[in-house]
């Protein structure tokens, strides 16, 4: 399942709302479903920290780091590939601090 | 209400027009402006045209002595007028805006906020490294603004241009409950100067008690936005109640250091100063050709896991990047 930032949140993807809604209506079921996600940021100046927030940490704190292995990040631009990486640190930083329990499949 | 514009109200000088503002009776606000040259902060004029918002939507009334001085056509072109309801007695020709600023703009929901983040490209006709910075801070605090403030009038904006001095200044400023009464829902903090404290430290959210935040709010946006402030070397202030926060200026030989606790940061605190009622933010930016604004982003991803956690592993390197 390929998810196109572009198309949903033009070059500046900013709107955390339109990215909650991708969360909740695509990519959480394609996870569940066992499949793979690409997250396709081809076109995308720049972005922000509050709408990758949105789309990816309620995943990775709900499945755990091994989730990473069934997301690709495409066509990352240097400043977008830094603000996923820093989200996918905090977030699965404060998983280990919280204790929780790591949905799997 | 009373604002005194000043001849000089920049950030590195800032305490005198909190030293002027008086808070009472939000009924009636009078505008007084130095009767020669204004040269300020757009922070400034979003306050000044965010108090006049209020103060008419309580339905109250705004008096200005409007000014005879040669910075009129100026505030007429920023729009600070049409805030306040008051006839600046002259009509301007109104130039070309392009590439000098971004006038005063009220945004009361998301629609309004992209419809100016869209305008703001043309309207500057600046590279996207003087474009970018503005439209992330204009991005993140109004959201801010917009969740969490409960403003009567939503956030004002203004920015501008120095393209002399390759700086922007950026301004936001609302009316709502505040950085105190945001924090104070899920942490126990009681005073204004707490609250920023609190407020400007990674992962602590005004949506959640939890370290990191939920999974709608990660609690960072302001931590972010003194980062890109510090990363090029200038100022950031934060106005809520009645204290402020200034992150001071560093020159190019002190060494720079993002830091999640605010209180490390070189810094200046205004305690028991006139209260606003709301929010201010002010954030200078030194922009460079060839410099990406998005590998200054980058940079800020160590500074964030330091608060949240001591980094034990480096989680992010299992992603997947092609």
């Amino acid at each position: 399942m390929r998810v196109s930032v572009f198309e949903i949140a033009s070059d500046f993807a900013e709107d955390k709302d339109t990215a909650a809604k991708v969360r909740d209506a695509e990519i959480k079921p394609a996870l569940e479903q066992g499949k793979s996600v690409i997250l396709d940021f081809t076109g995308v100046d720049l972005t922000t920290q509050s709408f990758i927030h949105a789309m990816i940490s309620d995943i990775l704190r709900t499945r755990g780091e091994e989730v990473l292995d069934s997301i690709e990040f495409k066509g990352c631009r240097p400043g977008v590939q830094g603000i996923i990486e820093t989200v996918i640190q905090y977030s699965l930083e404060t998983l280990e601090e919280d204790g929780a329990e790591v949905v799997s499949g | 209400m009373r604002i005194y514009v000043p001849n000089s109200g920049w950030i590195q000088n800032i305490g005198g027009v909190f030293e002027a503002f008086d808070p009472t009776n939000p009924f009636a606000l009078t505008v007084d402006f130095h009767q020669r040259w204004i040269s300020v902060h757009p922070a400034v004029l979003a306050m000044t045209a965010c108090a006049g918002l209020l103060v008419r939507h309580n339905g109250g009334t705004v008096q200005s002595d409007v000014p005879g001085v040669r910075s009129l056509p100026y505030l007429i072109r920023l729009g600070l007028f049409e805030f306040l309801g008051v006839d600046p007695g002259r009509q301007i020709t109104e130039h070309e805006a392009a590439g000098r600023f971004v006038p005063l703009t009220q945004i009361q929901n998301n629609a309004e906020l992209r419809s100016t983040i869209t305008d703001l490209v043309p309207l500057l006709h600046a590279p996207l490294e003087v474009a970018a910075p503005i439209k992330y801070v204009f991005s993140e605090m109004v959201r801010n603004v917009l969740e969490h403030s409960k403003s009567p009038v939503g956030a004002v904006v203004c920015a501008q241009y120095f393209r002399r001095s390759n700086r922007i200044s950026i301004g936001i400023a609302d009316a709502g409950i505040g950085v105190l009464g945001s924090m104070r829902r899920f942490h126990p903090v009681t005073t204004s100067r707490d609250a920023i404290g609190l407020a400007l430290r990674p992962g602590i959210s005004g949506a959640t008690a939890r370290i990191g935040g939920n999974e709608f709010n990660a609690g960072a946006g302001l931590f972010f936005t003194k980062s890109i402030a510090a990363l090029s070397r200038n100022y950031f202030l934060i106005y809520s109640g009645d204290a402020a926060f200034k992150l001071m200026k560093l020159r190019e030989d002190q060494q720079l250091i993002l830091n999640a606790d605010p209180g490390l940061d070189r810094h200046r605190i205004f305690d028991s100063i006139p209260a606003w009622p709301g929010t201010v933010v002010g954030i200078d930016i030194n922009v460079h050709e060839g410099k990406n604004f998005a590998d200054l982003l980058d940079k800020i991803r160590s500074a964030y896991s330091i608060d949240v956690k001591a980094q034990k592993k480096a989680y992010y390197k299992r992603a997947r990047f092609t």
